[in-house]
């Protein structure tokens, strides 16, 4: 088992399995539609020039969100 | 033989615009759906049959959260095309099944285009393509939509299956089920809506049940309408459900639809269908690039000069066209000038019809270079690289990363024009965001306003010429941005829409999809511009040519130039330039006695607030036909001849004269020419952008309100301040 956390705090090159998406609404079905649902592996790829948004590499491509829409996504690591 | 219709749909990405456009070629006419901004592509395909063919817009989903998804599900449902093109990228294909996955669920008759083989290839994936379709119930096939591989094949099944050749096995065996929970309340639901046979004929009933779980607004507001009384029956039914899920699984019915969804699919995937030869995470080619355009510190600077380069190629290239085309209506101005004798006719054909046509024509050019550049950078995916870089910054304004392109084709560097930049702002999937970006771009620094800048700067500011101007385009983006803030906060008040979307793979744009893109949008703005922009201005030349003098005031000055003759028997250029003063005085006094004077007089009832008199009044309607207009109707009223808005130095030396006007007016005055209603061609752009009038008609009058707030502010506080 590894350590779960939000998907804003994980760092460059960092990979991890999504565990949950918590939100609804519009949101939510957009995160889950692109294919950001629980089970799927994804690896951080960097952040806009302002830190924000950032971009995941998933499934062979690559997706963005902004930080705000990443919180909700919690995210289990490989223990340091 | 009948023809039938085809509809495209797909993820954005897909693909699906590089097959529309390999089907239809140059076939294609490009509207609206009725009432929203959503584009409708209809092309026709003259193959191995004659089809007609939709490209609806490419979606992720089949919910109604998007007007993309609301549009793409209706056209299904409602306009029952004979078959439905579902183009899918193999490199990608969990998540364009997704959306496979839906339109099964609609039991729409479905051919699935396996796309872009070529690129999962070069990623050492392997596809069994039979197994995929007898998993999927339906026929598959493989094709390069970008080469045309694959697509006679394509279109040989897509007649078999639509003339019934081919019956695939009952799309009913494909069931994806929800889980226990979810499945019990949907088979009660589904029992209910077939009972009252609710969307009979439209929607399938399993469906209905299967979105209403989802919690699809749109959709129970229809049912609603439809049944109000099955509708409430049904809302229990999944109140009921959202309860238990979120008491013992603290999740939402449309989080466990999905999960369920991409399980299916991982299911199906797993039986062998694909396989990897290397490893799925490795970094493509695409991925160095984005190592250094999207580099914190190169990447900005990258895109400044890349922005830079479309301004640049946009408005230089397009400068001789432009010429061409005005050289041209003078040319037929002329002939018109030759040909008739003076009067009405002869001033409506010239003032009213050619000035009218030949502004509409005069934009062509520089719209389909903006358009062609705007393609490259859609197409190749780095405009995407743009919103990303972008976002943070925007969105502090309530703007998308994507509205940096319209700012700056609209003059973010002073000597855009307004009317590419409203229609840039189509590459914007956020409707609130794309209001608000298409409302604000007027406020920028125009071309048309230079001529404006640089008469009221050289003749009050001229030893701070360059710090003005600099400073009137800084100020450009403060009030674009600012006003675009508000708008967000009032009538487009609303969360941000999502950020969440891809950043395609850089590709190279083929050479005729950059075409057909061009010269669809060009045809598009000289349909839409052209009928609606000769009858304003036509409205326009009227409303300053009459009423003309009255007879005993024509009378006066046929007397004056009597006399004037009679004195300088000789002739000579002493009395040509007595007689030229005399017929400026006319037109001068003529402008003043027309329906534009009269309004202008009328105004400075209210214009005395920012300083101006009934001249500079008609000098601002006159220049909401061009903004330039301005210069030369102000020449007009001073007297002065119409002026050249590139030549205005002798009437910048009369305004500088003029007791009326004082540095503290033209500053004022500055402030609110280049920020009060945008010019009619741009107006006229934003009403067929914007779906409807009602904006247009919004964007006239909040922008003039804000100018004449800003006046008002500089006016009289600089007077309070004693200047």
């Amino acid at each position: 088992m590894g350590a779960r956390i939000s998907l804003r705090h994980m760092a460059r090159n960092q990979s991890g399995i999504i565990v949950a998406v918590k939100v609804a609404g519009e949101l939510g079905r957009r995160i889950r539609d692109i294919g950001l649902v629980p089970g799927t592996e994804i690896t951080i790829l960097g952040r806009a020039p302002l830190y924000d948004p950032v971009a995941l590499r998933v499934r062979g491509n690559t997706l963005t969100l902004r930080n705000n829409e990443a919180d909700y996504i919690e995210v289990e690591i490989e223990d340091a | 033989m009948n023809t039938y219709t085809l509809a495209l749909a797909g993820n954005p990405n897909a693909g699906k615009t590089t097959l529309f456009n390999a089907l239809t070629g140059a076939r294609q006419h490009v509207g609206n759906y009725p009432g929203v901004t959503v584009e409708k592509k209809e092309g026709e395909y003259r193959g191995l049959f004659s089809a007609r063919i939709i490209d609806l817009p490419g979606t992720y989903s089949l919910t109604a959260y998007s007007e993309e998804e609301v549009v793409a599900r209706d056209f299904i449902a409602r306009e029952k095309p004979a078959l439905v093109i579902n183009i899918i990228d193999a490199a990608n294909l969990e998540r364009n099944l997704y959306l496979t996955c839906q339109l099964l669920e609609l039991k729409v008759p479905l051919l699935v285009a396996l796309n872009m083989m070529d690129v999962a290839r070069e990623r050492g994936m392997e596809i069994e393509v039979e197994k995929l379709a007898a998993f999927l119930g339906v026929p598959v096939v493989p094709i390069v939509a970008r080469s045309g591989r694959g697509l006679d094949q394509m279109m040989e099944v897509a007649l078999a299956l639509a003339e019934g050749r081919i019956v695939p096995p009952d799309p009913a065996r494909i069931r994806i089920s929800y889980g226990d929970d979810i499945d019990q309340v949907l088979l009660r639901m589904s029992a209910m809506i077939r009972e009252h046979g609710l969307f009979k004929g439209i929607y399938p009933a399993r469906w209905v049940a299967v979105k209403l779980v989802e919690n699809d607004e749109i959709l129970m507001r229809e049912v609603e309408r439809e049944n109000p009384e099955l509708s409430a029956r049904l809302r229990s039914e999944t109140e009921r459900l959202v309860d238990h899920l979120l008491k013992t699984f603290d999740t939402y019915p449309e989080a466990v639809i999905a999960d369920h969804r991409y399980g299916f699919i991982k299911g199906i995937l797993k039986r062998g269908i694909v396989t990897h030869r290397y490893d799925k995470n490795r970094l493509y080619a695409s991925d160095r690039i984005d190592k250094v355009l999207t580099h914190r510190l190169a990447g900005p600077l990258i895109m400044l000069l890349i922005l830079f380069g479309v301004y640049q190629v946009t408005f230089s290239l397009s400068s001789r066209p432009v010429a061409w085309v005005e050289a041209l209506f003078g040319a037929l101005g002329g002939m018109v000038d030759q040909a008739l004798a003076d009067g009405p006719l002869k001033s409506l054909l010239i003032s009213g019809v050619l000035d009218g046509v030949g502004g509409v024509l005069g934009f062509v050019p520089l719209i389909m270079l903006m358009f062609f550049c705007i393609a490259i950078l859609e197409d190749s995916g780095y405009l995407a690289r743009v919103a990303f870089m972008m976002d943070r910054v925007f969105r502090v304004f309530g703007l998308h990363g994507s509205s940096v392109m319209a700012y700056i084709v609209s003059g973010g560097i002073a000597g855009g024009c307004a009317v590419p930049g409203v229609m840039a702002t189509r590459t914007l999937r956020s409707p609130k965001e794309r209001l608000a970006t298409m409302l604000t771009v007027p406020f920028m620094n125009c071309g048309a306003k230079i001529p404006i800048l640089a008469l009221l700067i050289g003749a009050f500011f001229s030893e701070h010429h360059a710090l003005y101007m600099f400073g009137f385009t800084l100020l450009s983006w403060v009030v674009a941005l600012v006003a675009a803030k508000l708008l967000r906060l009032t009538v487009l008040r609303g969360v941000p829409t999502p950020f969440v979307m891809e950043l395609p793979p850089y590709r190279f744009p083929t050479g005729e999809g950059l075409l057909i893109h061009t010269w669809e949008r060009t045809w598009q703005y000289i349909k839409k511009a052209g009928t609606v922009i000769l009858a304003i201005s036509i409205l326009l030349w009227t409303l300053m040519s009459y009423p003309g003098l009255s007879p005993r005031e024509e009378a006066r000055f046929a007397q004056k130039r009597a006399a004037l003759a009679a004195a300088y028997p000789t002739g000579g250029e002493t009395v040509q330039t007595l007689l030229d003063n005399l017929e400026n005085e006319r037109g001068s006094a003529a402008l003043r006695h027309s329906l534009a004077g009269r309004l202008g007089v009328a105004l400075e009832k209210v214009t005395w607030l920012c300083g101006f008199e009934w001249r500079t009044n008609i000098a601002l309607i006159g220049g909401f036909a061009a903004k330039e207009v301005v210069v030369s109707t102000l020449g007009t009223a001073y007297s002065m001849g119409e002026t050249d808005p590139e030549a205005s130095g002798s009437l910048a030396q009369r305004l500088a004269r003029d007791p009326a006007w004082s540095p503290l007016v033209a500053l004022s005055a500055l402030f609110f020419m280049v920020f009060y209603a945008p010019c009619f061609v741009t107006v006229v752009c934003i009403a067929g952008e914007a779906g409807s009038w009602k904006w247009a008609l919004f964007s006239v009058a909040y922008s003039t309100t804000i100018a004449f707030i800003l006046a008002v502010g500089v006016y009289q506080g600089g007077r309070w301040l004693g200047f």
